[in-house]
């Protein structure tokens, strides 16, 4: 069962991995894409977690901005050597969160020299143009409107592949003998979860149905405002049309 | 009860819980997220949302029933209860948290009593019916059967 604190694991197997601090593990392997969750909610965080796990990305969710941070090697002025290797190839966080919010966590991860090229993706429940504007200015890389849908995960998933192919050059090469910080990764997925399972799931046409009408899976619901609102800079905008549907074309 | 029957009537039930606006099409999105390597995912998920909204429901108690209340207290929880709820799709406990929070908003003592005791009502209606939900696909696992996909024909 979870355990809520600064990491959470769905089985309990997964427990004797946690802790930082060295533990052995096997270096990622650099066609993988891991993405650091971070999220107050712990229901919000299984969900994401599990959301990410099965479109083939490794996980770690963390339950606050310190604590990402922590994970990141950024929590304190001296950077560490061994923590510079961390591949880390997405951040996903709510935005909401006391403490740090998601905005404040993106700005230190933009001022931070090692991360600032990851792409940081804002989650929140209110579809608010302002708070979306500014994570954009801020150099976030996409705006999801909660609850997440698998739709969503995937679209960014599939941007995310495309970006690790082409710009392999920049993405931080991990030497054979470094120990990465996954000790708080857990285990891969089981070998049936498949990237294939994410396009043959089980029957996916009721939900299709059900889910086309009323989610948000074109980026229109999460950017759109009712009519009749007023009028944005063509600025902001430019930023939110730049957002549509990445991966939909 | 046969399997065909017991599979039948799960389908009618959770059709039913849709027809009511007690679950939403966020449950949906959580079913698809269950598969052979998690085949108890959403349960797990709800059984955690349970955990969380009987904790805030008691801190949420707590507050309001302080001399002074404390609505930079209080907000806080009903964002959460309304974020958890709205994560696995429990439409009408979500629906309750908005109103809520906007009395919060107004800072209106009464009407955030009576919508506690609202959202409490909404909880407990889809917490009880999702313990059904789940005794059903038990006993279809139990018989050897497979929990259905959702077939929405409305």
């Amino acid at each position: 069962m979870a355990r809520d604190g600064g990491v959470s694991c769905l089985r309990s197997s997964e427990m004797l991995n946690v802790g930082l601090g060295g533990m052995e593990s096997p270096p990622l392997d650099l066609d993988e894409v891991h993405v650091l969750a971070v999220d107050d909610s712990l229901v919000d965080r299984i969900v994401i977690e599990r959301l990410l796990r099965i479109t083939s990305c490794k996980v770690t969710a963390v339950d606050s901005g310190w604590r990402a941070l922590e994970f990141l090697g950024l929590d304190n002025e001296k950077a560490s050597a061994e923590l510079d290797r961390l591949k880390v190839d997405m951040i996903i966080t709510d935005y909401c969160m006391p403490g740090m919010t998601g905005y404040e966590l993106l700005k230190k991860i933009k001022e931070s020299s090692s991360f600032r090229q990851v792409p940081v993706v804002i989650m929140s429940s209110e579809n608010v143009l302002t708070r979306i504007d500014m994570c954009l200015e801020e150099g976030a890389e996409d705006f999801l409107l909660k609850p997440v849908k698998l739709a969503d995960v995937k679209r960014l998933r599939n941007h995310l592949t495309g970006d690790v192919k082409l710009s392999n050059g920049n993405k931080r090469k991990l030497p054979e003998d470094s120990v990465t910080v996954h000790a708080l990764l857990p285990p891969p997925p089981a070998l049936t979860l498949s990237t294939d399972s994410s396009d043959s799931s089980p029957p996916l046409s009721p939900v299709e149905v059900f889910s086309s009408p009323l989610s948000s899976q074109e980026d229109d619901d999460v950017l759109t405002t009712s009519p009749g609102s007023s009028p944005t800079p063509e600025e902001s905008m430019g930023r939110r049309q730049k957002m549509r549907s990445p991966g939909l074309d | 009860m046969d399997l065909v029957q017991m599979q039948k009537s799960l389908q009618d039930y959770t059709k039913s819980l849709f027809l009511e606006g007690v679950l939403d099409s966020q449950f949906l999105q959580l079913q698809q997220l269950q598969d052979e390597s998690n085949p108890d995912f959403v349960s797990q998920v709800v059984t955690l949302f349970f955990q969380d909204s009987d904790r805030i429901l008691n801190d949420l108690s707590l507050s309001l029933d302080q001399q002074v209340v404390d609505f930079k207290k209080v907000d806080p929880h009903v964002h959460q209860l309304k974020g958890s709820s709205s994560s696995i799709g429990a439409q009408r406990v979500k629906n309750a948290c908005v109103v809520f929070r906007n009395f919060c908003e107004q800072q209106n003592v009464e009407a955030c009593h009576r919508c506690l005791q609202q959202v409490k009502q909404e909880y407990y209606l889809v917490k009880n019916r999702l313990e059904t939900l789940f005794k059903l696909e038990q006993q279809i696992v139990a018989s050897g059967g497979m929990i259905p996909a959702m077939e929405l024909g409305f």
